[in-house]
């Protein structure tokens, strides 16, 4: 767990400086090595690490627009990951996705930009898990801003009813944007949703590891054994904005210092030297993480851009005669020119 | 000269397209008690691209309204506040989040006028960001004008100039029909996303509608006619610039609306110059392209000597720059196409 979050904290940091790069002092979002809109992790890894240390690789997860923690969690491909967040060509999907939309099959892992919209195809693996009486499970990783999506609810209600293998982790990070918890639901408890759906429903309130670990692995194993849908909030925090370039002007700067002063990452470590790991054995975690993240950076920043014409490709992968996936030239038009 | 020009001789004071959306909602909302705003971080943030910037400090939480991510509750709202005689304008931050609440909008907002045989109207704004160009890929960069303009039942307003703006609202806030009205990203004057040159205009300080249905001519020429709207307004402007240094002649006409649509400016400008390029942000399969074309051949396939189309290809927006370049069509597109349909 440390590892994974270790991992991800400092990818985070570290696309967070090459996402700049470029972009200062004028932030323009077409400036800069890495394309598009960038959601950082920073401070909600101990769900995904404390979620995913029970998961096999058979089992699948869907995450949505901020997925890099999750990913790592899962063990999606770094290097691959990275180039396609840098849009390359050897990225996992050629560089057509783009960091909202990581697609990693052989990890089993799936994200969407669209809120809530991994849920129903994470009910859809729990599904065919079911069916063919295999025990891996899968988890919809969602943001509590989603707990009011009905994309959300109806999943919760087709995995109950059906008793499919789902574990539903909302990571509560207090803002949807700009909108604080208590302005767009009434419920404080997010996991309470589970209640009008006859599963459990179980919440960490610190986003402390272990506890999301041990809470994890009672959800995972009832999944696993057949016994059903689980829904599990876990509290986490948002040490970055919303997106890259996000002023947040709209949040209370104790808000934000709170943020910063909750670190799950310190608090792991606390764990782990209470059961007599010492400081060094953390810092080579640490070290080796790091190492491994700037490899990965490196090795996706020398990787080639795609072919313009790339973009003509994937549509289907049985390509249908007669449907214009190409640009008609204009050499046809009988020119001259 | 165009309708703009005219009103730029007497116009100093310039707005962003953002600035000039606003200005409208906030005269609207002064005149009449009935028009609220709805949608995610319109309130305190003012809107992610800028569509509400301010209006929180001068009206207040109960009608600069933040709603949960629940499209389909909060746009079925507005419906069902519109159809009690309400004037509601509804923000989707993203046009392609239109899917989570579709039926809300095709079979709710559309159709319950037709379906009650004019008993009851829906007078609602449904507001949208639209348009690519910054590289965020298949799911939050589509235009998908002509998916709205297909369906009956829904006014589609498209504004390209801080000026149209502020006028297509006004009309879109006083319709007593269903307006929905998509605003390009790139052209707004965010900070962090530069608009090109063209869309920050003058603006006067009173209110003035923009009928509906009234395409703009930009630009006057001889030799090709270029009909686009939103970003590519700008675009077929530099292209036409282009095009005038080796002497090809175009004119280029701005839309402002597809429902309804100005046909008929369309076929007289195809009539002096015979060749038609229609440019689009949106896919070119069974869209606005499409539709433009097969209007003109209706009235007048004698007058046509030449087609050309420029439009996203037929595949979802990819993310990397090299490809989103490729399938979204810049000025040198543009001006290759009618660079093909001038030598036909």
């Amino acid at each position: 767990m440390f590892e994974d979050m270790v991992t991800a904290r400092y990818y985070e940091e570290r696309l967070q400086e090459e996402y700049l790069e470029g972009k200062q002092p004028a932030f323009d979002i077409s400036a800069g090595p890495i394309p598009g809109e960038l959601h950082l992790a920073a401070g909600q890894e101990a769900a995904a690490a404390g979620v995913c240390r029970h998961l096999r690789d058979d089992d699948t997860v869907t995450a949505p627009h901020r997925p890099h923690h999750v990913a790592i969690a899962k063990g999606v491909d770094l290097e691959r990951m990275t180039a396609e967040i840098f849009g390359r060509e050897t990225g996992l999907s050629s560089g057509k996705g783009g960091h909202m939309h990581l697609f990693d099959p052989d990890a089993g892992f799936a994200c969407s930009g669209i809120i809530a919209q991994g849920c129903p195809p994470a009910v859809g693996a729990g599904l065919a898990a079911k069916k063919r009486n295999e025990d891996s499970v899968a988890v919809a990783f969602l943001g509590e801003g989603a707990i009011s999506q009905g994309a959300f609810l109806e999943s919760l209600n087709l995995a109950a009813v059906q008793q499919l293998p789902v574990v539903f982790v909302v990571e509560d990070n207090d803002w949807a944007i700009s909108m604080p918890k208590e302005r767009v639901t009434d419920v404080a408890d997010g996991s309470q949703r589970a209640g009008g759906f006859d599963m459990p429903g179980v919440r960490v309130d610190y986003d402390d590891a272990t506890a999301v670990y041990d809470a994890a692995k009672e959800a995972v194993g009832r999944a696993r054994a057949g016994n059903g849908p689980t829904l599990l909030e876990v509290q986490v925090h948002r040490r970055m904005g919303h997106f890259m370039g996000d002023p947040e002007s709209y949040r209370p700067d104790e808000d934000v210092e709170a943020a910063q002063a909750r670190d799950s990452i310190e608090r792991l470590a606390d764990d782990l030297r209470s059961e007599g790991l010492e400081d060094e054995e953390l810092e080579a975690i640490r070290e080796e993480a790091r190492e491994r993240v700037d490899e990965a950076i490196k090795w996706a920043k020398e990787q080639p851009e795609p072919d313009p014409d790339a973009a003509y490709e994937d549509v289907f992968v049985n390509p249908p005669s007669g449907v214009t996936t190409e640009e008609p030239t204009h050499e046809l038009a009988g020119g001259d020119d | 000269m165009s309708e703009q020009q005219e009103r730029q001789q007497v116009i100093e004071r310039e707005l962003t397209m953002s600035r000039a959306m606003v200005e409208a909602i906030a005269h609207e909302m002064r005149e009449d008690e009935e028009v609220f705003y709805m949608g995610e971080d319109v309130a305190d943030y003012g809107g992610i691209f800028d569509s509400t910037e301010g209006l929180l400090e001068e009206f207040g939480r109960d009608r600069i309204m933040d709603v949960p991510i629940s499209e389909t509750a909060y746009l079925g709202a507005a419906v069902g506040a519109a159809q009690e005689g309400m004037r509601p304008i509804a923000e989707l931050m993203f046009v392609d989040f239109f899917g989570v609440a579709m039926d809300q909008i095709y079979n709710q907002l559309a159709k319950n006028t037709y379906m009650s045989g004019g008993a009851v109207n829906v007078p609602m704004v449904l507001t949208a960001a639209v348009g690519g160009t910054y590289n965020d890929a298949a799911q939050h960069s589509q235009t998908l004008y002509g998916t709205f303009a297909h369906l009956p039942g829904m006014k589609v307003v498209v504004p390209s100039t801080a000026y149209d703006a502020k006028g297509l609202m006004h009309n879109a806030i006083r319709d007593d029909d269903p307006v929905v009205y998509l605003f390009h990203k790139r052209l707004m004057g965010i900070g962090w996303m530069p608009a090109p040159d063209g869309p920050k205009t003058p603006v006067p300080e009173d209110d003035y509608t923009i009928p509906f249905g009234s395409a703009d001519v930009k630009r006057e020429g001889e030799d090709a006619t270029v009909v686009t709207l939103g970003l590519h307004v700008h675009r077929a402007l530099e292209a036409a610039d282009a095009l005038a240094e080796d002497g090809i002649d175009a004119e280029v006409i701005d839309l402002r609306t597809l429902v309804p649509l100005d046909t008929e400016t369309i076929r007289e400008s195809v009539a002096k110059t015979g060749r038609l390029v229609v440019v689009d942000e949106d896919y070119r399969s069974y869209g606005v392209t499409g539709e433009i074309i097969a209007g003109v051949a209706e009235g007048g396939l004698e007058e046509l000597e030449a087609v050309e189309r420029v439009a996203v290809p037929d595949v979802p927006l990819p993310y990397a720059r090299p490809m989103e370049n490729e399938v979204i069509p810049d000025s040198e597109d543009i001006e290759r196409a009618v660079r093909a349909a001038h030598d036909e």
